[in-house]
């Protein structure tokens, strides 16, 4: 019992004494300031610019700035490396992680550890910013990453960067000028939620190999691919935002080989195509917003037993558009603001059923140059009589239970 | 020019008081206003603003041009008797139908749509090109009208011209472009696809209202050729020269025809 009561004792002075606090200053030297620290330990960074190349981070140890100190890696090469588990950074400023051509330099890379935690930082100008190569249970919050150098996708890296890593957090970042903004490798279970990622080079989100994925009221914006989700299963996208992704390749969403999928709630807004599937399986896609786009939804023949229910299609200048005469999947429910027909049951669903591929989407697949001609009254005309007696359009593409009302 | 206004104000009266100029505003305006009350978004209300424009603007033109033309063919006599130059008539005639025309459609779309909130600088930017189209759309058909009515003495030859001007730049030349499309269509046709639609004054309003709405659409693989050239500075001079050009190239030779004309 006596020695119980020691060892309680023990733990309550010594251990407080081992998790010490180093506070480091302008012109220290933060990397042997690490070296010294013991594992625990907290180091405060005080207010100042900081060289920082090829910091190696190998016990469990806190980084915390006040007053936004900057670490610069002034372009050499990589600035953060954590090879522990249980390191954490806040509040610090982390700029010019260097571009290279061999190696993947980033601000911070997180190395085949556990239970890291990167909160509330800022990366400026890094050629990849975070970067977690098999890591698991780590969390990435409310950080802001951004890259204002003009570079192109050879020469920029990507925002926060995952691979084969399980169970990590990714919440309210904001990211903008990298090439992809968040990008996905053979990750499970991971959530990725309310975070922002815009103007980026390549994809806003690109993510491959990875099941079992979420991602919650995330926004899109302006990426000049959109996002590419590909090779994937049990893939939830919710309530995320899909805008203004416009160009010869833009997509709102790319989904490519995604089965046992559930894409709910989001809104697609202002893009060349809202949805890209080629390739999916078994997915449900339900109560999303397609409003303004030029092709609201491209679904390829290769697309079968998927769900498109009580989505809105408000304004887009070609609802739905195929490469097939057959169609596998089920229209249900939907609204369709370019719908003519009636209800005169009063029931809500229209009586007649809507063919969301009109004759002229066919045509411009096929002659592509003949665009020009959309909403002339001749082409108009030939889409009435295809609607009424469909040859060249999948005739089984139907909603035949149109809503009458916006779905809210 | 004084003899000009002359003729251009009295038509103006005449006109107003024909009920037709007035009919056709109230026709657009009942439009709008309907489209405004029944479609929830104010995309789709331009949209078929648009169609009916650039269905309805050529087809009134042309053939009310026409019509009123024969009409007051007894009063065009009795102008040409007297000490008046024949270019100076036939430009007070011309301004007489094209500026009521243009005005009722101005007035009757412009009214209701402002009312219905479309004010902002986006919103007038689309409204600016609609009206700006349909008053172009107008000049040039009420252009053709005087040069069918002034060429061809018999009035139902007249008219049925008209009415062909109308349906083959309307919906014939758009089917031509289609089939051509199809036929050609182992060619890189973007540049081609672009000068045909030149050569069509509907198809350059369309063109130029499809890329405030349907941007989207236009900024697509295909689309890109348009969307380069109808956004940029010099594809916009140049599809206003072009409609300048449709306008002028009928009218004068219609002024060819009418001075030298033997009534």
């Amino acid at each position: 019992m006596k020695s119980v009561i020691n060892i309680l004792l023990f733990s309550c002075f010594v251990l407080p004494l081992h998790a010490g606090e180093i506070t480091v200053h302008p012109g220290d030297n933060l990397a042997a300031a690490i070296t010294l620290a013991h594992a625990g330990d907290t180091i405060l960074i005080r207010k100042g610019v900081y060289s920082g190349v090829g910091i190696v981070i190998n016990k469990p140890l806190s980084l915390v700035g006040t007053g936004w100190p900057i670490i610069d890696g002034e372009g050499k090469g990589e600035i953060f490396t954590v090879m522990s588990d249980r390191v954490s950074f806040e509040g610090l400023e982390i700029a010019h992680a260097g571009l290279s051509y061999i190696k993947e330099n980033a601000a911070i890379k997180v190395r085949d550890v556990r239970y890291c935690t990167i909160r509330n930082n800022r990366f400026r100008d890094n050629f990849f910013a975070i970067y977690v190569s098999n890591s698991h249970h780590s969390v990435i919050e409310d950080n802001l990453i951004f890259a204002t150098v003009k570079r192109n996708t050879s020469t920029s890296g990507n925002g926060i960067h995952v691979w084969k890593s399980d169970s990590i957090r990714i919440v309210r970042n904001d990211i903008t000028g990298h090439r992809d903004g968040i990008y996905f490798e053979f990750v499970r279970e991971a959530l990725i939620s309310d975070n922002r990622s815009e103007d980026n080079l390549r994809y806003g989100l690109h993510f491959m190999f990875s099941d079992h994925c979420r991602y919650v009221r995330n926004t899109f914006r302006g990426n000049s691919s959109g996002v590419a989700v590909m090779y994937s299963k049990y893939v939830e996208m919710t309530e995320n935002v899909f805008e203004n992704n416009w160009g010869p390749a833009s997509y709102g969403i790319m989904l490519k080989d995604i089965n046992d999928s559930h894409i709910r709630g989001n809104r697609f807004a202002n893009n060349t195509i809202g949805i890209f599937a080629e390739g999916c399986s078994r997915s449900m896609i339900e109560r999303n917003d397609f409003a303004d786009n030029g092709w609201a939804l491209k679904i390829m023949a290769n697309c079968d037993d998927n769900k498109i229910f009580k989505n809105n299609f408000i304004g887009n200048s070609f609802d739905v558009s195929t490469n097939s005469t057959f169609s596998y999947n089920t229209f249900e429910n939907n609204y369709w603001s370019n719908y003519t027909g009636y209800d005169l049951d009063r029931d809500g669903i229209g009586d007649v059923p809507y063919r969301p591929v009109r004759l002229f989407s066919w045509i411009t697949e096929h002659q592509p140059a003949s665009l020009f001609l959309l909403r002339s009254f001749f082409v108009t005309v030939l889409d009435l009589a295809e609607a009424m007696i469909p040859v060249l359009t999948p005739a089984k593409l139907m909603d035949a239970r149109p809503s009458m009302r916006r779905i809210l | 020019m004084d003899g000009v206004l002359k003729i251009f104000k009295f038509e103006l009266h005449n006109l107003s008081r024909s009920k037709w100029v007035i009919l056709y505003a109230v026709f657009y305006f009942i439009i709008t206003y309907g489209l405004f009350q029944f479609e929830s978004s104010q995309s789709r209300v331009v949209v078929s603003l648009m169609n009916t424009t650039l269905l309805f603007i050529p087809l009134v033109s042309v053939v009310f041009g026409t019509m009123y033309l024969y009409h007051s063919r007894e009063f065009i006599e009795l102008l040409l008797s007297q000490p008046i130059q024949r270019t100076t008539i036939f430009w007070g005639l011309y301004m007489g139908i094209t500026i009521p025309l243009s005005l009722g459609f101005v007035l009757g779309v412009g009214i209701p749509s402002v009312a219905y909130g479309m004010n902002k600088l986006e919103d007038v930017k689309v409204l600016g090109g609609l009206l700006t189209m349909g008053v172009f759309l107008t000049s040039i058909f009420v252009a053709f009208a005087f040069l069918l009515s002034i060429r061809h003495d018999d009035k139902m030859k007249g008219l049925g011209f008209s009415i062909l001007v109308w349906f083959f730049f309307g919906v014939l030349y758009d089917a031509l472009i289609l089939t051509g499309s199809f036929v050609f269509a182992d060619y890189p046709l973007e540049k081609a696809m672009l000068f045909l639609n030149f050569l069509n004054p509907i198809d350059i309003a369309r063109t130029f209202l499809l890329l405030q709405l349907d941007i989207s659409a236009l900024m697509g693989y295909t689309g890109a050729v348009f969307s380069k050239f109808f956004g940029g500075w010099m594809g916009m001079t140049t599809a206003l020269g072009v409609l300048v050009m449709w306008t002028l190239v009928p009218l004068l030779v219609a002024l060819r025809i009418f001075r030298s004309k033997d009534f």
